[in-house]
């Protein structure tokens, strides 16, 4: 599943264009096309009136109103005068959603991306065995999690082996 | 009215222990374990806004998130008691999380089995979060237990203080929306966790404990209104104010 789920029309298309300058604000190498947060993008020609859906990463995420805000201000600043901005939650987002050229900024930012898909990832198996995550400066597969929870909901804290560098982790989710 | 009650106990219990766990941003005991504590703050007090969004959707009446968690006085809180109890030591928040989320976790799977649209999106999406809360939760039962002298006394203090509001977590309110099998499937999975971690820890289930019941009905024990009298002060001293 992608988040861009239907064929869209001209206009659409643009507003997708714009879009694209929207960034994370709390990883901002990252697009919120990237992140894969956009739900849909619907022109309703009769009233002018541009309707966004957007999906929470996590629940508590303060990105979120910000997120939502900025949107508002780029298609202002583009000549949209009617926007509104529809929350949903379901289908709950995922990693899967993010794009390839999403995990190549957050490589290049420093960042470890979420490589590992998360279909199937919620099993009520307390502990299971982790899957390796790569170094993103030295690309050594040697590293170890020093803690689940990071400096944002979505990242979680490792440190590598060889290079002894710490790191996030965007984890999948 | 049912619906919107068994929305709003959801809702309390995530705002209700979320803010209890908020009390620790700054002084957990190490700074990953603060980081770990904090998020964990802010996955719940998300679901409860989440929760309480959609039950100010469904009773109307000008009633918001805001007014719902602010301006509802402690009978009218259907949190559980396990959840406004105070944090005490690191052990017994640990302890405390630890016998929420293994009760979290198979509670948003049978939610979200349900036929509400609204309830299965937040149930699916909450379910995600709690499995990190209750693997860390459960790391944490076992590493403190199997730690020092110190901290499996600590740990072996923090069940038999909380072990008697646990009748209450899992006691079925009146108003629950799930089947009868859905919550039994719930109780069920929660014993086998509870007993499973506690044992992998070396920590005894406390025997005959007389338990304290009713909070989904509102009859709580004095630490929520302890609780509510610092969250709600902003807005009772000046209702509506924003920032």
């Amino acid at each position: 599943m992608r988040a861009i789920k239907k064929t869209y029309n001209q206009k659409e298309l643009g507003i997708l264009k714009i879009l694209e300058g929207v960034f994370d604000p709390e990883v901002p190498v990252l697009s919120i096309l990237d992140l894969g947060i956009i739900r849909n993008i619907n022109w309703v020609e009769e009233d002018k009136i541009a309707e966004i859906t957007i999906t929470p990463t996590y629940s508590g995420c303060p990105a979120m109103d910000v997120i939502a805000m900025n949107i508002r201000f780029v298609l202002l600043r583009e000549g949209y005068t009617s926007i509104k901005i529809n929350m949903e939650l379901s289908p709950a987002w995922t990693t899967d959603w993010m794009t390839a050229s999403g995990k190549d900024k957050l490589k290049a930012f420093g960042i470890a991306p979420p490589n590992y898909s998360s279909v199937g990832k919620n099993t009520s198996e307390l502990f299971p065995e982790p899957k390796p995550v790569q170094c993103p400066l030295c690309n050594s597969m040697k590293t170890t999690m020093i803690s689940e929870f990071g400096s944002t909901s979505c990242k979680s804290l490792y440190k590598c082996d060889d290079c002894k560098e710490p790191f996030d982790h965007f984890k999948c989710h | 009215m049912a619906f919107t009650d068994y929305i709003l106990h959801l809702a309390d219990n995530a705002l209700i222990l979320g803010h209890r766990n908020s009390e620790w941003t700054g002084h957990g005991p190490i700074l990953e374990q603060d980081i770990a504590l904090s998020n964990i703050s802010l996955d719940l007090i998300g679901q409860a806004r989440n929760f309480y969004q959609y039950a100010a959707e469904l009773s109307g009446e000008n009633s918001t998130e805001d007014t719902l968690a602010f301006f509802r006085d402690a009978p009218q809180y259907k949190n559980c008691l396990l959840l406004e109890q105070e944090n005490g030591d690191w052990g017994k928040t640990i302890m405390r999380q630890f016998l929420y989320s293994a009760y979290a976790y198979p509670l948003y799977t049978e939610a979200g089995k349900t036929n509400d649209t609204q309830l299965v999106g937040i149930a699916e999406k909450s379910l995600k979060e709690v499995t990190y809360h209750l693997r860390w939760s459960s790391e944490w039962v076992i590493r403190l237990a199997q730690g020092t002298e110190e901290s499996a006394a600590r740990m072996n203090k923090a069940i038999i203080e909380l072990w008697k509001y646990t009748g209450d977590l899992l006691s079925v309110p009146a108003y629950s929306i799930l089947s009868p099998e859905a919550n039994n499937k719930i109780s069920g999975e929660w014993n086998s966790t509870v007993k499973y971690v506690l044992s992998e820890a070396g920590i005894s289930i406390p025997e005959n404990v007389r338990m304290e019941m009713g909070g989904s009905d509102g009859k709580h024990t004095p630490h929520l209104g302890n609780l509510l009298q610092e969250m709600q002060f902003i807005q009772r001293t000046y209702p509506g104010v924003e920032w």
